[in-house]
């Protein structure tokens, strides 16, 4: 593509500007794919001499530290204990402890297992006492995977305490060869509401996300290299087991497994309509939103408290009441088609949610009354932001008002609101609430009847893999591949979009 | 738009009276316009609240104005597990706001305020794993929660811990506020002494109150309106669903016949504390919204 200079490119138009950074990026895609090589050979070499470093580091320590040092290599904290530091000995000591008797009592086992995910399934035996078959239940597949991961977390977290304790001997070693004195219990316990005030503020908030968040994505993740569903639960009827990449194959296939339309080209319509209404729902909100506010704003506009209480009402009013009593509004024998009868001025029900045009500019529509409300209050912030001597000196030069929005008000607006227009447009694509309890994904889709979830024309990715896991079949494995190609998806609008964007605000500007 | 100015600069008087009657016009347009958006916008809560008082049926019907009227639905949810639901879901979010605003203010504040080795790969760390659909984990937690025995009748308690514990990866708003309060301030009394603790309880926590406020509103109002965690962890057991699994289960094709008009009740029994607390703190909520939103 043709290359601009500098002083070419502020010749450009707004739009032209935009489009040549969008081609700009796509054009250099090749180029970053090149890029991503190299800077995976870098890292991969930077690890690689640091970990020789680390280790040459510890070999050196082990050399040239004294006796206590190295047997702390075995015993951990037993320098700091020898050395006066109880507090911090005894911490050590303990947690290696503790972490030498759960591998020996259960993670060796979970780490054992985790490459089987289990041997024996439930059996069953003949009991002659009760003439019954009485099941046994062996392995867990599900606590194998889980406990294997956590036994792997444990791990790494071991080693890595393991190196801290090397390294406080050394500089223990160092310090003490300076003539200055170690810091004492007491001093560690001041310093975790001073100068380590933040690794006591973090650690109830980190270790909520790492067993909350992190653990479970780690698993659902190798969910998706699974048979976990309904049928195998790894426990009560079935084990599953690793099955490679069969599930991406399955999802991903064009090929269609008796009857039907493929997996691949299911995904592909849920895809484009996700899309579809993730771009509609947040421009839609976003210019309609942004024109109330300026309506409300208006000089000379009078109750305007009033009009914003009205529009807040949907705020505050808990979604799933609102959501699901509009849905029934618009039903075939709602309230919507009832009047629109009784006026005579339609005949037969219209098909809000029967037809799947109609259902979607339904539910686009209805997102609209959800949004607004929220585009309202966050643009009336900004609009009041607006220096007002650029729309004074604009109507001094005689810009009507139409070009004092597109000149003045939408440039500042956009740059300003960036940011929050691509997460709005992640979360829309995210938005299971509007949908799920609007139209639950109906109407249903026949086409796509041999997919798993009976996928309807409204459903979104998120909506799809909840019916998924919720079926009569609940197939988790294929719910963690779509969450998977969610992930995907969004991760790469969001890497393009910050490509493109002009201004990637750096956040220390607002200090 | 040269051209423009001169033609209105010719005609200055003309242009003046053109002025006046162009605003007028467009004032009442605007006028119109809010008044349509406001009966739009009414509409649905006029008709929830007028249907919770009919009582000649209780299935959904194509007219508004009840044929009778009478407290009749409002008496008969107290006869089904509908107190249950609401005291379940009033508990957690109780709870929920308390323990949530204390994780999400820790978190935020230690972003906004500390320079540390891990502060960066941890905000990266944060964005990515926030781009996983959250509903994903939901499989796996069903399943840890069931067997610590928190799920089904005893959801209240499993609830509170999933809304609690990932709740420090919403940090953004808050972040947000306190990268406003000057730094100076922080310096200022370290130079005289105070441990970051200190600085913390004296000086940042009574400027926050904004943000607490919002912080605390945003935490109460999530467990009302949660839906999908909260039909997970009940699974089925009427006595641990929360008012938005309960009532969402009303409107099931084969009951909603016989609901219709109980939804409604209950939807308002819900709605009314709700929304009055959200109407006294809005000031605080569009403070943390438009904050929010310009800062990303």
């Amino acid at each position: 593509m043709k290359q601009y200079t500098d002083l070419e490119y502020l010749k450009l138009s707004k739009g032209q500007r935009l489009l040549y950074r969008i081609a700009g990026f796509f054009c250099s895609i090749p180029k970053k794919i090149g890029g991503l090589f190299v800077a995976l050979w870098n890292l991969i070499k930077t690890a690689g001499s640091a970990i020789g470093k680390e280790v040459s580091d510890i070999w050196s320590t082990f050399v040239n530290g004294d006796w206590k040092t190295r047997l702390s290599f075995l015993v951990m904290g037993f320098g700091n204990l020898a050395r006066g530091q109880i507090l911090r000995g005894l911490l050590f000591l303990l947690f290696e402890i503790v972490f030498i008797a759960y591998m020996i009592l259960a993670g060796g086992y979970w780490l054992s297992m985790l490459p089987s995910l289990g041997k024996v399934g439930p059996t069953e035996e003949y009991n002659i006492i009760f003439d019954t078959y009485v099941t046994t239940y062996n392995d867990n597949s599900f606590k194998i995977l889980l406990y294997g991961v956590l036994t792997i977390f444990f791990i790494i977290a071991f080693i890595y305490t393991w190196r801290v304790n090397v390294k406080q001997n050394q500089m223990a070693e160092k310090i003490l060869a300076t003539g200055k004195k170690l810091k004492s219990g007491k001093d560690d316990l001041r310093s975790l509401v001073d100068d380590q005030f933040h690794k006591t503020l973090l650690s109830l908030p980190l270790t909520g996300i790492l067993i909350f968040t992190v653990l479970p994505i780690v698993f659902m993740v190798l969910v998706a290299f699974t048979n976990y569903d309904g049928t195998h639960d790894g426990y009560y009827n079935n084990l599953f087991t690793w099955v490679g990449l069969d599930n991406f194959n399955t999802m991903l296939n064009w090929q269609s497994a008796g009857g039907g339309q493929s997996y691949a080209a299911t995904f592909g319509e849920v895809l484009s309509w996700t899309l579809m209404w993730a771009f509609f729902a947040t421009f839609t909100n976003y210019f309609l939103g942004m024109f109330v506010a300026m309506a409300i704003n208006k000089k000379g506009i009078k109750l305007k408290k009033v009009w914003r209480t009205v529009l807040v009402l949907t705020i505050a009013i808990p979604q799933f009441i609102s959501l699901l009593y509009v849905s029934k509004m618009f039903a075939k024998n709602g309230i919507i088609n009832g009047f629109l009868m009784n006026m005579g001025w339609i005949q037969q029900a219209l098909p809000f949610w029967e037809d799947p045009t109609w259902a979607r500019i339904t539910v686009i529509l209805i997102n609209i009354w959800i949004g607004i409300p929220y585009l309202m209050l966050i643009t009336t912030g900004i609009l009041m932001n607006i220096p007002q001597d650029l729309y004074e000196s604009a109507r001094i030069d005689g810009a009507n008002a139409w070009q004092q929005y597109t000149k003045i008000t939408l440039p500042y607006m956009l740059f300003v609101t960036g940011p929050y227009l691509l997460t709005s447009f992640t979360g829309n694509m995210n938005n299971f609430n509007v949908i799920y309890l609007l139209t639950g994904g109906a109407p249903t889709n026949p086409d796509a009847s041999s997919a798993a979830g009976a996928v309807g024309y409204t459903d979104l990715l998120i909506t799809w893999l909840f019916k998924i896991t919720t079926g009569a079949e609940s197939q988790y494995y294929l719910a963690s591949v779509v969450g998977i190609l969610v992930f995907v998806v969004v991760a790469l609008i969001s890497l393009v979009v910050y490509n493109v964007l002009p201004s990637i605000k750096n956040e220390e500007d607002f200090q | 738009m040269s051209t423009n100015t001169l033609q209105n600069d010719s005609r200055p008087a003309r242009r003046h009276m053109g002025l006046r009657v162009s605003r007028a016009l467009s004032n009442t347009a605007i006028y119109t316009l809010l008044i349509i958006i406001s009966i739009i916008w009414l509409i649905p809560f006029v008709c929830i609240l007028l249907q919770s008082f009919r009582v000649e049926n209780t299935h959904q019907v194509g007219y508004v104005i009840p044929q009778k009227w009478g407290l009749d639905n409002y008496v008969r949810l107290f006869q089904t597990d509908f107190p249950r639901w609401y005291l379940n879901t009033f508990i957690s979010a109780l709870i929920t706001a308390v323990l949530q605003t204390i994780i999400v203010l820790c978190m935020s504040y230690t972003l906004s305020r500390f320079r540390f080795k891990m502060r960066k790969p941890l905000m990266r760390l944060m964005l990515i794993l926030g781009m996983f659909p959250g509903m994903l984990t939901m499989i796996i937690l069903y399943r840890v929660l069931k067997d610590l025995g928190m799920t089904q009748e005893n959801s209240v308690p499993g609830l509170i811990l999933v809304y609690v514990a990932s709740s420090g990866m919403g940090y953004y708003v808050s972040k947000g506020f306190f990268d406003t309060i000057p730094k100076s301030l922080d310096e200022a009394a370290r130079v005289d002494g105070a441990t970051r603790f200190q600085v913390l309880k004296k000086i940042i926590l009574p400027l926050s109150k904004p943000i607490v406020i919002y912080t605390i509103l945003t935490a109460f109002m999530g467990p009302w309106g949660d839906f999908v965690f909260a039909r997970y962890i009940a699974f089925g057991t009427s006595k641990g669903m929360n008012v938005a699994v309960g009532l969402y289960n009303w409107l099931n094709k084969d009951q909603i016949s016989k609901f219709y008009t109980m939804f409604c009740a209950g939807g308002v029994l819900v709605a009314v504390p709700v929304t009055i607390l959200f109407m006294c703190l809005q000031k605080y909520y569009v403070e943390g919204v438009t904050g929010g939103a310009v800062k990303g």
